[in-house]
């Protein structure tokens, strides 16, 4: 088996080259932002999503297998399939919710879930780029990733309204809590009705 | 033809007049607190006070009958000051007998800065002292991307400046400050995806203050994790969008660092980044009249019983139908 590079992404925080049997994401210096910032941000990132990857397998969801961690590289399985993004329906949506509720029960945040951050590889969700996750058991942090997520449904899909139902169903059936469910509410309306006031 | 646009959603009153091609006349009377942060009742009473000479003094420039449409920002905004705004807008328009365009403030932001800087389709940041958005478009409506899940940049800059002792605008202070900053502390730095959130950046930066750090050495803590918090979430929309290039709008974008962080994101991928004149960056009526202008010329007219004010009117509602 040959190590062809098939594409190159270079995301908001890593690049990532994707090679036909394996993927390496790369957490290279942005030169925006200072040296001492920068190198926080990329080892914390690195080490905390090589440890988050594995502990959400665990937890029932797939994710890339970890091969290696090298400094700021991550090597890990390539997941071949379509990006959730060009695929999207009521079924998968409600997939998704379930497989969040198993995040959650173990209190991870993933802390970006967006269509691009899951792959679908024979009718089973991949989660990938953990690069934002955290661990945390309160609502608020789960309530802001579900947040994020009907964001993006907004963002991309006209009908985002069945999609979160749908979401929201599975998310629910598979133990997830309702008061999760109830705080992205509040925190969506939070956003939009803030007086816009310099006293805050 | 010339269009009037009326301003005044919080502390910026201003009267302009464009064509398609330039800003013509404008006249600008800021409300600035005395102290503290912006009083909303203060507000809309400064812009029921001076509304009048603002006008009368655009129309010493332009004379009134060459004006083909009356524009106003009809949200979002602090409801008394909208209420004088549009109150006025109404007024000119039945007097003169020229149709009347409640325009979207934050589409106002981001078209101005596409008309002066001719970026196509671009991922725009939109920074002021209330809003804080990731914008971009889809088909015939601007989607929010991303946005503070708390306060606004400018809010959180003015509260911290407001704490260390410097009068209200204080973003322009904290950029003086910071330019004269050596040490960088870390501070929490907090994003979501493409959104993100500042309170929790402002309490720790005040800490730093309490604990007697300098405040130099705070601006620039600040300003440095802020600032790479919204090129982070730029950068990741255009990674999402497959989009290449980037406009700064609002307020905070007169800011020299944000401009050169942004910039040197976009270098580093490929991407062109804009920035409209810095007099165009913060609240003016120049772009209500623009916005005004170009939502005529395509259709677009409010009359008068549906030009109530809509304090929280958001992008995403305005089907544009232009290029
Ligand atoms: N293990 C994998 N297998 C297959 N494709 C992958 C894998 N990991 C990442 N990708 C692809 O690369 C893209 C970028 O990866 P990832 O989201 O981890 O990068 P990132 O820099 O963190 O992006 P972001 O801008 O979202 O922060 C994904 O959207 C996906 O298409
Ligand atoms: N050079 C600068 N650096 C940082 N912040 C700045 C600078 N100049 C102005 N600001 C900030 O910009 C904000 C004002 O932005 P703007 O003029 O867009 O008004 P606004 O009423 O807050 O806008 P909106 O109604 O669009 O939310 C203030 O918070 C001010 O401190
Ligand atoms: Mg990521
Ligand atoms: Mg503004």
């Amino acid at each position: 088996m040959g190590k062809k590079l098939l594409s190159i992404y270079i995301g908001g925080e890593a690049v990532v080259k994707i090679y036909d049997n394996k993927v390496e994401k790369i957490r290279k210096p942005k030169k925006y932002r200072i040296r001492r910032l920068d190198k926080i941000l990329r080892i914390r990132r690195t080490k905390s999503e090589a440890k988050i990857l594995h502990l959400a397998r665990k937890s029932g969801v797939a994710t890339p297998i970890v091969y290696d961690v090298v400094g700021c590289k991550i090597v890990m399985e390539k997941i071949s399939g379509e990006p959730v993004k060009h695929v999207m329906n009521a079924e998968i949506s409600k997939k998704i919710g379930e497989s969040v509720a198993k995040l959650h029960a173990n209190d991870i945040i993933h802390g970006d879930i967006t269509p691009m951050n899951m792959i679908i590889q024979d009718g089973k969700i991949y989660f990938i780029d953990f690069g934002l996750a955290f661990i945390d058991n309160k609502i608020e942090p789960k309530g802001v990733d579900l947040h994020v997520y009907f964001e993006s449904l907004k963002a991309y899909y006209d009908d985002w309204k069945e999609l979160k139902e749908s979401f929201v169903e599975g998310y629910l059936r598979a133990g997830g809590s309702k008061d999760v469910v109830l705080r992205a509410e509040e925190i969506e309306s939070r956003g939009r009705y803030v007086e816009r006031v310099g006293l805050a | 033809m010339k269009a009037l646009g009326i301003e005044g959603t919080a502390w910026s009153l201003s009267v302009a007049v464009v064509d398609e091609n330039d800003v013509i006349a404008i006249a600008e009377n800021p409300y600035i607190p005395k102290e503290g942060g912006i009083h909303p009742r203060e507000a809309s009473q400064h812009h029921s006070e001076h509304i009048a000479e603002l006008i009368a003094s655009v129309f010493s420039k332009v004379k009134p009958d060459e004006i083909d449409v009356v524009a106003f920002s009809q949200g979002p905004g602090m409801g008394g000051c909208l209420r004088v705004v549009a109150t006025a807008a109404r007024t000119i328009a039945l007097k003169l007998n020229k149709p009347l365009v409640g325009v979207n403030h934050c589409l106002a932001h981001v078209e101005v800065g596409r008309w002066k800087t001719k970026a196509k389709n671009p991922v725009s940041l939109y920074v002021s002292g209330g809003n804080s958005q990731v914008i971009a478009r889809r088909g015939n409506r601007y989607r929010v991307f991303g946005e503070t899940l708390d306060i606004g940049i400018g809010n959180a800059l003015d509260k911290l400046a407001r704490y260390m002792g410097l009068k209200h605008p204080g973003g322009p202070k904290i950029e003086e400050l910071a330019k004269k900053g050596r040490k960088y502390y870390e501070l929490p730095y907090v994003v979501k995806g493409m959104d993100f959130s500042f309170s929790g950046l402002v309490t720790a930066a005040q800490k730093l203050y309490d604990e007697g750090v300098r405040k130099e050495d705070v601006a620039f803590s600040f300003q440095e994790t802020a600032f790479a918090m919204l090129t982070e979430v730029t950068e990741r929309a255009l990674a999402y969008l497959d989009l290449d290039e980037v406009l700064l709008v609002g307020g905070v974008g007169a800011n020299e660092r944000l401009q050169e962080m942004l910039k040197t994101m976009c270098e580093d991928r490929d991407a062109k980044f804009f920035a409209p004149p810095k007099r165009l960056m913060g609240d003016n009526g120049a772009m209500i009249a623009y916005l005004g202008l170009l939502m005529y010329k395509h259709g677009y007219e409010t009359p008068v019983e549906k030009s109530t004010i809509k304090p929280d009117f958001r992008i995403e509602e305005v089907v544009v139908n232009w290029d």
